[in-house]
């Protein structure tokens, strides 16, 4: 359980040098302003897209009056461009096998996922736009106000599983997810999850979190391996001989994970606790950006 | 005590524990290693791997080893065991302890006095009545004086060798008188000599001996002697077992009189032989300062060879007329004198001035005249301080006003002009020889050949002082050699040349035999005992049995008789003798010393002189078992992976263990140092200045590696990975460029990198030195970063700088811009300064600017992190905001682009200015 107040502080922190992010919209330049997505046509919005002579079935109020006293005869009316925000929903895997850290000196990987999560709600509800967390079917939504329901859904508690699969509840089509998670449970739920989400148009990044022991596998000698949960054992003599063996199976689920992403238009990014977290929020700044 | 070989055991039934060993090898192997628990969320994907093999389930073979070898060294040490158990073996009746007490005993004499006190200890155990004698200091009234054992303990320690043999006739006539039973330690010097097998002979008359020797060969120096013009040292052993090499020192005293070692050369003995020789070239002025040659490492009287006048040779300066005439030897001015002089003396050339400097003993003018300057005074002095000028008579001198009219200083007498010519073909009578020399002349006695006449010579003027300064005369009464006394030297004129065109006196051996006498050529070769009858020589310095050189003080002097013996003695020991004038050495060892070791019968048993104690082990076996149980502790932990856990803890004991080993690692580095030499010069490296601050340096590597990429992908340039730079140990030459950026923190490099610095700055280098602050403090204030820059510059061979101008060649050596910005955005970057005299031509966008690179650009921007990129090539910091900042990327992409263009291209894009001038002249 995560303090909610340093949890904020710490992301505020890390989110605090980089500027406000967008996620772009697909036909919209990259240079645009911070904030709602223009459509180029006329619809709901903030701001102004063009005059239009009035017709008939305008309402009164429609007018603009300052124009149309300009012009000798004709009534105008003032037309807003169609903004709309952009969703992004975001899942975090909240299984016991995140509570995992190699050293005291380094965080776990929950808490560097967490973080880097928080950090890009900052910079995401910043540039104005949505952003939902499915892990407890919270919807997408704007504001200051949301960035505190998603903080403190965030620091509450660890999943009862030892590896938690991604959901995907209350997703909108057509916007955008991004998945946490070390993915070293049962790889058929990522790819059900990412394939039903390619399905309905949502694209967007694969974040793995992985511990640096994890990597290198520093073990040696009799040793009974346990999750973190307890409920899984491996006993071997000499843990040093798995060590190749394991090695090759991680790269491997590292490039399932990578083909998974190629197959679906997803990007994937691996990120190791002990490093800096800055690198990885950059890599999602641009990633979410990326115009497909 | 039951005992195996030298190990005795004082409770050996505790070994029988020794039988339990198999039965723990069977428990032992059973237990396998505990295993270890991990939490690991990888599990998933270990999942269905099995082992490989299984045998890691008993404790493996090397560790089972190493706990029997604890359990068995801890059996086997408490069972008591101890080294060399002494046995007692004492023996009854009186006791002689018998001393060379010969020089040959001081090498080793804390040894001897050592195995004596062991040998009196015993004879005080059992009671035995003891005599100590010494041969070379003998009971005055002879016989033994007996007495208890410990008397001798407390006199023991004022015993001392002497440095001279004994005497054999005192030493027989004692061995004669000796009566009564007794048994003999004889501690013998190791060398033998002609009474050793007599005074054995009575010893085993009344006892047993045995006797004490060491094994190490005795070994002396023999005097000094010339052969070819070097020093020949010849040192003696007395066993010939191995091969030796000893190292011969020459001591003497400095210019500055402080005694001190001048010369050090190796002598080899041969295996088998009992003698060797080495020779040792030394310059005439260090020879003439050697007192004495000494056998580094030995601490005897023999090891010690004192030299005397013998082995010094005079240095004599020849100086003679310019010769017009070439080739012709035999009529040189100095051809003779040189062939009697070479033999015994260094003769030395060169002009007066600097001859004098060197002050020789003697030097000798012949047919010179003329004296320029300050050459007379000079000359005085020297004669004053004891100097002999020898001058020769010549066609010159016959010729010049020199000493005419008044005596000239450094002429004896007046010259009457002209000199004369007798038994010429022009003149009366026959040439004339040589009258007997007067008692007064130093020349006395010397016999004068038939054959040696005079055809011309210089007469002297008849003066008052001419009688007693004419020390040879023609038959005819004229003078022939005239002589006169300045200060403590003097001035001797030959009236003849010093060849044979005036005389036949240079071709015979009174020349040679005149030259001694007058001290000019000294041959001191050993003075027969006829020189030496009827002298009295008093000693100067006398030489212990250790070798060691004390002043003689009030020793009463030696008759010359006794000293041509040269055997030292009580009554004379060894040292340096004075006469009149001259000194004699006289050392233990002289020319034809052998040494000889002593062939013992077989009657008698030789010992050494190690004293053998009983040595318990137990200590070490319990130490060893202790450790061994270390080590098993160490090794079952790694064999489980906990080491793993304590990694930091084990890597600083490994550590001080690698310490140890730290010989072949410099080495190593040394490879690896000149491996990376080699790298960065084989292809375009980079380097950044190692500042210390870990983040700070990661930085700097990664804005070197995106600069790297950029250009690899934009340019022909294809640098490979950057280098950290280390300003103390590297080498910088190797690096065209270098990133240096200025933390508050980083040392102050030291003068030697300050050298090298400034060497790479002059060479053509580059650094670029950057504060990464933007310079925020601004109007002329300045920021923590820059003060610091201004600190760490201020020893560098940095030329004048500006703010880069407009038309700087940075701008324009691959890209085009005008801002330099990194990280930040500052205009403030400077360069070297254009000079003075730079203007733009009329027509020209560009002045003509200095015509070599920049050796700084000076900074704030924070380019590194600007170009900084990650191991995925993603930038590792964000630039300002949205697009504008990563166009801000960009140009600061460019602007290193530019930079590196400059400092591999130099000037290059600057002489296009001449290019319409060229194209101009081209047209012509």
């Amino acid at each position: 359980m995560r303090e909610p107040g340093t949890l904020r502080q710490e992301a505020e922190a890390l989110a605090g040098p980089l500027p406000p992010l967008l996620a772009a919209a697909e036909h919209l330049a990259a240079s645009v302003m911070p904030g709602q997505h223009g459509r180029r046509r006329v619809g709901q919005g903030d701001e102004f897209w063009q005059y239009r002579p009035g017709h008939a079935g305008d309402e009164a109020r429609m007018i603009d009056w300052r124009r149309s006293a300009k012009s000798d005869d004709a009534l105008f009316v003032r037309e807003k461009e169609w903004q709309a925000a952009q969703s992004v929903m975001l899942w975090l895997d909240m299984g016991q096998s995140m509570d995992f850290a190699s050293d005291q000196n380094l965080p776990t990987k929950a808490d560097d996922a967490r973080r880097l999560a928080l950090a890009l709600a900052v910079l995401l509800i910043r540039g104005g736009e949505r952003v939902g967390l499915t892990n407890i079917g919270l919807p997408p939504r704007s504001g200051e106000l949301q960035l505190f329901r998603l903080t403190t859904s965030l620091a509450q508690g660890v999943d009862a599983s030892e590896y938690a699969a991604p959901e995907l509840r209350g997703v909108p089509a057509r916007s955008r997810a991004v998945f946490l998670s070390d993915f070293m449970g049962d790889f058929d739920s990522v790819r059900g999850a990412v394939t039903a989400a390619a399905d309905r148009g949502i694209s967007g990044a694969l974040v793995q979190v992985l511990d640096p022991a994890e990597e290198a596998f520093p073990f040696d000698g009799r040793t009974i391996f346990e999750s973190m949960g307890g409920t899984l054992t491996h006993e071997t003599l000499k843990a040093g001989d798995l060590r190749e063996r394991y090695l090759e199976r991680l790269a491997a689920r590292k490039s399932e994970l990578r083909a998974l992403a190629a197959a679906t238009g997803w990007q994937y990014h691996l990120h190791h606790t002990g490093t800096s977290p800055t690198g990885a929020l950059l890599w999602l700044y641009t990633a979410l950006e990326r115009v497909h | 005590m039951w005992s195996i070989g030298a190990i005795g055991f004082t409770t050996p039934w505790l070994l029988l524990g020794l039988l339990a060993l198999p039965i723990l090898w069977i428990l032992l192997r059973a237990v396998p290693p505990a295993p270890i628990r991990r939490r690991f969320p990888g599990i998933a994907l270990l999942l269905g791997l099995s082992d490989d093999e299984t045998q890691t389930d008993r404790t493996p073979w090397w560790l089972l080893l190493l706990r029997m070898f604890a359990i068995a060294a801890a059996i086997v040490g408490f069972s008591g065991p101890v080294l060399n158990p002494q046995p007692e073996n004492a023996g009854t009746g009186s006791l002689l302890v018998l001393i060379d007490g010969t020089w040959a005993d001081a090498s080793d004499w804390a040894r001897r006095v050592d195995r004596i006190g062991a040998v009196l200890d015993e004879a005080q155990q059992s009671g035995r009545e003891t005599a100590l004698v010494s041969l070379t200091d003998l009971p005055p009234d002879g016989g033994l004086p007996f007495r208890a054992a410990g008397v001798w303990q407390s006199i023991l320690p004022g015993i001392q060798p002497n440095a001279w043999l004994p005497d054999a006739a005192e030493v027989r006539e004692w061995a004669n008188g000796l009566d009564g039973q007794f048994d003999t330690l004889w501690f013998s010097d190791g060398l033998d000599h002609g009474w050793r097998a007599d005074v054995l002979d009575r010893l085993q008359d009344k006892g047993t001996v045995t006797a004490f020797e060491t094994a190490a060969p005795v070994v002396a120096l023999k005097p000094a002697r010339f052969q070819d013009g070097n020093i020949a040292l010849e040192a003696v052993r007395n066993r010939t077992g191995t091969g030796a090499t000893l190292t011969i020192a020459a001591h003497g005293l400095d210019p500055a009189g402080t005694p001190r070692r001048l010369a050090t050369v190796d002598l080899t003995f041969a295996l088998g032989e009992t003698s060797a020789t080495t020779e040792l070239s030394l310059p005439a002025e260090l020879r003439n300062r050697v007192t004495r040659f000494e056998i580094l490492g030995q601490r005897s009287a023999g090891s010690i060879s004192l030299t005397d006048d013998s082995l010094q040779r005079r240095e004599i300066a020849v100086i003679a007329a310019r010769d017009e005439r070439e080739g012709l030897r035999l009529l040189s001015p100095t051809h003779y004198l040189e062939q009697a002089l070479e033999p015994n003396a260094d003769l030395i050339n060169g002009t007066l001035d600097d001859l004098i400097l060197a002050n020789p003993d003697v030097i000798i003018l012949a047919d010179v005249v003329s004296l320029s300057g300050s050459e007379p005074q000079a000359l005085t002095d020297w004669i004053e301080d004891g100097g002999l000028l020898l001058r020769f008579a010549g066609p010159r001198l016959a010729a010049s006003d020199l000493a005419r009219d008044s005596e000239d200083q450094l002429m004896p007498v007046r010259l009457r002009a002209g000199g004369r010519t007798v038994g010429g073909a022009m003149s009366w009578g026959e040439p004339k020889s040589l009258r007997d020399f007067s008692p007064e002349s130093p020349f006395y006695g010397l016999a004068i050949p038939d054959d040696v006449t005079v055809t011309s010579q210089v007469v002297a003027q008849p003066d008052p002082t001419l009688a007693e300064r004419t020390i040879a005369t023609l038959a005819d009464g004229t003078p022939l050699v005239t002589r006169k006394r300045i200060g403590a030297g003097q001035v001797v004129l030959f009236h003849v040349t010093a060849n044979a065109e005036w005389s036949t006196l240079p071709l015979s051996g009174l020349f040679v035999q005149m030259l001694e006498r007058l001290s000019v050529s000294t041959r001191q070769g050993e003075l027969s005992a006829e020189e030496l009858a009827g002298t009295i020589w008093t000693p100067d310095q006398v030489l212990s049995a250790f070798g060691e050189i004390e002043e003689a003080g009030t020793l009463p002097g030696v008759p010359g008789e006794v000293l041509a013996e040269g055997a030292p003695g009580p009554d004379m020991p060894p040292g340096l003798y004075a006469g009149e004038d001259r000194r004699i050495a006289l050392n233990v060892v002289n020319t034809d010393t052998e040494l000889r070791p002593i062939a013992w019968p077989s009657t008698v048993t030789v010992e050494g002189f190690q004293i053998t104690e009983d040595v318990p082990l137990k200590g070490i076996l319990l130490g060893a078992a202790l450790l061994a149980l270390m080590i098993d502790v160490l090794a079952t932990l790694w064999l489980s992976g906990r080491l793993v856990a304590m990694k930091g803890a084990t890597i600083a004991a490994f550590a001080t263990l690698a310490v140890i080993s730290a010989a072949p690692r410099a080495q190593a580095q040394d490879d690896a140092d000149l491996a990376k030499i080699i790298a960065a010069a084989s292809e375009v490296t980079f380097g950044y200045v190692v500042t210390g601050d870990p983040s700070l340096d990661r930085v700097s590597e990664a804005g070197l590696r995106g600069l790297s990429t950029i250009l690899l992908r934009r340019t022909s340039v294809e640098p490979v990975d950057p280098v950290a730079v280390n300003l103390e140990t590297d080498d910088l030459s190797v690096y065209p460029f270098l990133y240096w950026p200025i933390t508050t923190e980083q040392p102050r490099p030291s003068s030697e990198a300050y050298a090298k610095l400034n060497r790479y700055l002059r060479g053509g280098g580059l650094i670029l030195f950057d504060t990464r602050d933007a310079n925020t403090a601004g109007f002329g204030a300045t920021t923590p970063n820059a003060r610091k820059l201004q600190e760490l510059a201020l020893a560098l061979d940095i030329p004048p700088l500006e703010p880069i101008p407009s038309d700087h060649v940075l701008t324009r050596t691959f890209y085009l811009i005008q801002d330099f910005p990194g990280r930040h955005i500052s205009r403030e970057v400077w360069v070297e300064a254009a000079p003075a005299d730079a203007e733009q031509v009329e027509g020209m966008p560009f002045r003509n600017l200095n015509d070599n690179v920049t050796p700084v650009v000076i900074g704030s921007n924070d380019w590194a992190s600007a170009w900084a990129i990650d191991r995925s090539g993603a930038p590792m910091f964000p630039i300002g905001r949205g697009f504008a900042g990563e166009r801000q990327r960009e140009i600061a992409y460019r602007f290193g682009v530019n930079l590196i263009m400059h400092v591999l291209t130099g000037n290059y894009k600057s002489d296009q200015v001449h290019v319409p001038a060229l194209l101009d002249r081209l047209g012509q």
